[in-house]
């Protein structure tokens, strides 16, 4: 199978999501193409609604794939100030373009330093490779 | 990977394609290949896909006595088929509950039992503690899983990919029937039988066969052929309202309740199990198994609770996206009076109450397989 695609612009957590800087203090969530080979025809994801406010680690959505299901995480605590609504009728972009129009979430970080645990670029390849 | 997993004779053939494999069963197997779960699957509902289920177990049973014993173990009535046709059975414990799910191939002067993979072992010592019990004389079992591979050429393209392949015109061959032939010039039986609700083969060669006879059918079929792993394996056998093993049914359930009472032929004589099932039919069942389809978004999981009218009545016991049909579907035993299409049931999904409804089964009914 091909190599997964780790971009070296983002971050990434254990869970397999990737965070992508916008700004001082928001970021972008979605899951690695890694994630989204393993979990394979995504089919469903249910996102957040606007305004809401979720801890660190805490669950904020769920993908559903043909054969699995699994959680989403939020990497920093936050608000949610934005979710792909294009998710909606197409969840399979998360297969197709997952660091672009496969996004799930943007969040309103309350505290950044939150974010200085995730793994960088390299971490997250041995990670996956391990 | 633990190194006690068992390889099939295709294993390098899966990992040419980029198959991902998983441990199941004991064995080392592909799970999907590049295309993923829902193209495999819509390749074999409109054209064809190719499996591999050498990891199926094979028991010969032969001798004077051999057609007696097999009825004796099984509950449908293979002394009523001809040779060269197969059946589809549950072989029973005591208590009428499925030891295992299988298909009896009836050649004119053996048996051929294929069972799960899963319970290959537990399939073996049962058969021999019935054997004896029946008494062994004139009847010989050996376990031939380790000397045949098993490929499945499943969907509506499968006749006519096989054909230019084959020695027998496969057209010859009806629903349930098998022959004994030579595909790609490799020896092997051709069977109309399959797991998946389409028209298709399933051949059964030596080891060393394999790999040619994958190869040849993979290139015959070209555009319209896919290899197809477990994953739609599963879908595509949910969705036709197939049962299966250690979800949909298992050592405590009947195949009365599960809906297949077709398979148990209670006035054919003594088989192992019968006095329980006799005794559940007159009594009347507690549960049966149900499908059912979920309205919103939500897909059901095995293991998710069943509710109706917010009580608790069951549990789902096979549960995914229906590729094909666009939505959650699932099973579960319910009880008898709410065991009704249109019944309406909540499937808790995350805490969360999803509307769904009881349906008849198969899910799927276009399928092009030949009844």
């Amino acid at each position: 199978m091909a190599e997964s695609k780790v971009p070296d612009n983002l971050l990434y957590t254990e869970e397999h999501e990737y965070v992508m800087k916008v700004g001082d203090d928001e970021i972008v969530v979605g899951i690695t193409d890694w994630a989204q080979g393993e979990l394979s025809d995504v089919v469903f994801v249910e996102l957040p609604e606007v305004g809401s406010s979720f801890a660190r680690m805490e669950a904020f959505g769920t993908i559903e794939a043909v054969k699995a299901v699994s959680e989403l995480y939020t990497p920093a605590g936050g608000d949610v100030v934005a979710v792909n609504e294009a998710l909606g009728d197409d969840p399979a972009l998360v297969n197709r373009d997952p660091y672009g129009d496969g996004w799930m979430v943007r969040l309103r970080v309350n505290d950044t330093t939150e974010l200085d645990g995730l793994l960088s670029p390299d971490n997250y390849k041995a990670l996956i490779s391990a | 990977m633990a190194s006690d997993l068992k390889r099939t004779p295709l294993y390098e053939e899966h990992l040419k394609l980029g198959g991902k494999i998983i441990p199941f069963a004991g064995f080392e197997m592909p799970v999907q290949y590049p295309a993923g779960v829902s193209a495999e699957h819509q390749a074999v509902r409109e054209h064809a896909g190719l499996f591999d289920v050498s990891h199926m177990g094979e028991f010969l049973l032969e001798g004077e006595r051999a057609a007696e014993f097999v009825d004796y173990l099984v509950a449908n009535d293979i002394s009523r088929r001809e040779s060269w046709q197969a059946t589809y059975c549950v072989m029973c414990n005591e208590q009428g509950g499925v030891v295992d799910d299988l298909l009896v191939y009836k050649f004119p002067d053996r048996f051929r039992l294929v069972v799960n993979a899963a319970n290959m072992e537990k399939d073996f010592d049962w058969v021999s503690r019935c054997l004896e019990r029946f008494g062994p004389d004139g009847v010989e079992l050996v376990n031939e899983s380790d000397a045949i591979a098993l490929l499945a050429l499943q969907g509506p393209d499968s006749e006519a990919i096989l054909t230019p392949l084959s020695e027998l015109d496969p057209s010859t061959l009806g629903y349930y029937r098998f022959a004994e032939s030579r595909v790609a010039g490799e020896p092997c039986v051709v069977s109309r039988t399959g797991y998946t609700g389409e028209d298709g083969f399933e051949l059964y060669c030596g080891p060393d066969s394999a790999a040619k006879l994958w190869n040849a059918l993979l290139e015959a079929g070209g555009e319209r052929i896919h290899p197809v792993g477990l994953g739609a394996r599963d879908t595509l056998r949910l969705e036709a309202g197939l049962a299966l093993y250690g979800s949909d049914i298992d050592d405590e359930t009947t195949p009365l309740e599960a809906g297949l009472g077709w398979t148990v032929k209670l006035d054919k004589g003594e088989f192992v199990g019968r006095d329980a099932l006799l005794a559940q039919k007159e009594k009347g069942l507690k549960r049966k198994l149900c499908g059912f389809v979920l309205e919103s978004r939500g897909f059901p999981r095995p293991g998710y609770e069943i509710r109706c009218g917010g009580e608790a009545v069951g549990t789902v016991r096979s549960g995914t996206f229906g590729p094909t049909l666009g939505q959650g579907i699932g099973t579960g035993y319910l009880l008898p009076e709410l065991a009704k299409p249109g019944t309406e049931l909540e499937i808790v999904i995350r805490q969360v109450p999803n509307a769904g409804e009881v349906v008849k089964m198969p899910f799927y009914k276009e399928g092009s397989v030949k009844r």
